[in-house]
């Protein structure tokens, strides 16, 4: 949608990794760039399928906790079962997170009670329910199977899994959302819902959509998650959802619905991920990371703000009036 | 024109009369109900329950966040939200240790509290109001800013020296054994409840939160009313952490870790609508108490709070989707 914001966001990614390469010139080694994508891989599939929500003004705050609780359920499948199949293991962790986004979906497009209230609700209920079903104990490395922790060590033409995964997710949104109708009906139930209703669009089967999406794809992530870092517990991922959010952010995407593009997502991912990954490098404490990301969402939502202000196209000039008339108030 | 019926005086149609069933569906008289409720199996399970003692104790653990919940009900009204509540939390306790290692006393630490609280308020206000941003974007992110800097300043270490003045109030009662925090909080509930429901200030911001364009054309200075919302927010949290640090005595990066969903879970259990315009003060102070007894009822039957959250989560959904689920099956019998 905006590409002159994308291509500055690009930049400035861009003379990071330069700026920080200067001072540590490993950090610009291909292994070490290439390390950088795979860190990052979780936040470009997750913030893809939160930018989907976020397009029907929605939120899911109950990502990682639907993560965290699908990586036990499928550690706990491969410590009891050691002998499923990886691809059934896959399987049933895109369709256990299906079915928690999916519980989402449900209480909001069938109930009516507002996403937020929703996910928070749900973001407690899953990370309790991986306490109980785990009776608190922690499953790491030596309790999972080796075919199990595999699949995040395979490499591909250089890249690693993670890395080919998160492109195909990113392939699939990119035809979702720009090539068929069902995606360009989110953006049209975020622009305006009240059309979209005229057009004969359900904003209900596009909120269940989204939010069994959502699901799908942290139930995947909750996976690859645990058998990449071989453990498993109630904490993993603990406050991911909000690093989701920023992500968006600062690629773009509008908490008010309506406006975001695959390309912003990732660049917004991406942009946070050297961060996480340059910090190290260039000895600043990793105590750091959370009030430079802090910093960095208030400047991308008010850089945001204004571009979106100024591309804004109001039709009617009665329009223009009144928005001109009631400066300040604007719906959160 | 003159046909027109004039209305006698004192027979202004204002409202619908009100009839039994409309009480009795009321959030607050749920509430009165899950809170008996809430009362009664604690007391069946456990013995050690119905003490008055341990009872106001039990209020150690809620009132600080209730004193939160205040701001974030009144802020959610408006339709607004603050996510940054325990992080100014953090960050406030972390000045509070710094001033407190320079030899400030329990007072100047609350002038402290107060003061970096209400400027982090400010912050909040500011970029909502000011630069006409989602609130609920500029709160997640100046909830990392803040608990970031905590941690940039604290790092793996933590802040334990307090004067005792202050660990006494934090951990202190007054008269009968009634807690300090919980006795400043419900004095702060009776003051938020009167300016709510019982002044004009109250009215105008149920009307921004029921449609903030006709109250700014109807005069309502809707910005300062949101700014001074955010600053009340900071404020309260900067109290919460005043008496949180005396009670636990000492800080670390993640104090109040999570508060902030706890709050809003109170102030939406407590009836207040997150679309705005809706919502009692009664009503938030009586979900504070279903929530804070009922943790503190598993807590006494050693249930892990993981699970207690399961619960809570549970409760706010199924209190919700309940009245939606009946209204529903009682339109569809009709």
């Amino acid at each position: 949608m905006n590409a002159r914001r994308e291509i500055l966001l690009a930049v400035i990614i861009l003379a990071l990794i330069v700026g920080v390469g200067i001072r540590a010139p490993a950090f610009v080694a291909l292994s070490s760039l290439l390390g950088v994508l795979t860190d990052t891989s979780f936040l470009f599939m997750l913030a893809l399928a939160q930018m989907a929500v976020l397009l029907t003004r929605g939120i899911d705050l109950s990502v990682a906790a639907n993560l965290a609780l699908t990586g036990m359920v499928v550690a706990l499948v491969n410590h009891a079962a050691p002998g499923v199949p990886i691809a059934a293991i896959v399987v049933l962790a895109i369709a256990f997170g299906a079915a928690l986004g999916l519980v989402n979906g449900a209480l909001i497009a069938g109930l009516g009670i507002p996403p937020i209230v929703v996910t928070l609700g749900t973001l407690a209920v899953y990370r309790g329910m991986i306490f109980i079903i785990a009776h608190g104990a922690w499953l790491t490395s030596k309790d999972m199977s080796a075919a199990f922790l595999s699949v995040p060590k395979a490499e591909f033409l250089g890249f690693s899994s993670l890395v080919w995964i998160a492109a195909a997710v990113a392939l699939a949104f990119w035809i979702y959302l720009n090539h068929t109708l069902a995606g360009r009906a989110l953006y049209a139930v975020g622009g305006n819902p009240v059309a979209a209703r005229y057009c004969g669009i359900d904003l209900g089967r596009q909120q269940l959509t989204v939010y069994t999406l959502a699901g799908a794809v942290s139930g995947l992530c909750g996976y690859l998650w645990v058998s990449r870092y071989g453990i498993a517990y109630s904490d993993i991922a603990l406050g991911y959802e909000l690093t989701v959010i920023a992500a968006c952010v600062i690629g773009g995407v509008s908490i008010a619905g309506g406006v975001g593009s695959v390309s912003g997502a990732l660049l917004g991912a991406l942009f946070l991920g050297v961060i996480v990954n340059a910090l190290p490098v260039i000895n600043v404490s990793p105590f750091w990371q959370m009030a430079i990301s802090g910093a960095v969402i208030l400047a991308a939502v008010i850089v945001n703000s204004r571009t979106e202000r100024r591309g804004g196209k109001l039709i009617l000039p009665e329009a223009r009036r009144s928005a001109a008339a009631v400066p300040g108030v604007a719906r959160s | 024109m003159s046909e027109v019926a004039a209305p006698t005086r004192y027979q202004v149609a204002d409202h619908a009369p009100r009839t039994l069933s409309d009480f009795l569906l009321r959030w607050e008289t749920i509430l009165v109900g899950l809170l008996i409720l809430t009362i009664v199996v604690n007391a069946i399970l456990t013995p050690y329950f119905l003490d008055v003692g341990n009872l106001l104790d039990a209020t150690f653990n809620f009132s600080e966040k209730a004193m939160i919940a205040l701001a974030m009900a009144l802020l959610i009204i408006v339709r607004d939200i603050d996510l940054s509540v325990a992080a100014i939390v953090a960050l406030v306790s972390l000045t509070m240790g710094l001033t407190a290692k320079a030899g400030a006393d329990t007072g100047m630490l609350l002038v402290v509290a107060l003061g970096v609280g209400a400027a982090c308020g400010a912050v909040n206000g500011a970029l909502v109001t000011g630069l006409a941003l989602p609130s609920i974007v500029v709160t997640i992110g100046t909830m990392s800013l803040f608990r970031g800097i905590a941690q940039v300043v604290l790092g793996d270490q933590a802040l334990t020296e307090y004067p005792d003045a202050l660990l006494s109030i934090g951990q202190g009662y007054i008269g009968a054994g009634v807690p300090v925090s919980f006795a400043v909080f419900l004095l702060l509930a009776l003051c938020v409840g009167f300016v709510m429901h019982k002044t004009p200030l109250g009215r105008r911001i149920f009307a921004i939160g029921a449609n903030p364009d006709a109250s700014r054309f109807s005069g309502i200075p809707v910005a300062r009313i949101r700014f001074g919302l955010f600053v009340l927010s900071g404020l309260l949290a900067g109290l919460a952490a005043w008496f949180l640090t005396g009670r636990i005595g000492s800080t670390r990066p993640n104090i109040a870790q999570g508060w902030e969903l706890e709050v809003v879970t109170v102030v939406i259990l407590g009836g207040v609508s997150i679309a705005g315009g809706s919502g009692t003060i009664p009503g938030v102070v009586l979900a504070v108490f279903v929530l804070g007894l009922t943790t503190f009822g598993m807590s006494l039957m050693n249930v892990p709070g993981i699970v207690i959250n399961v619960l809570l989560g549970l409760l706010l959904i199924v209190v919700l989707a309940a009245p939606i689920v009946i209204r529903r099956w009682m339109a569809f019998r009709r």
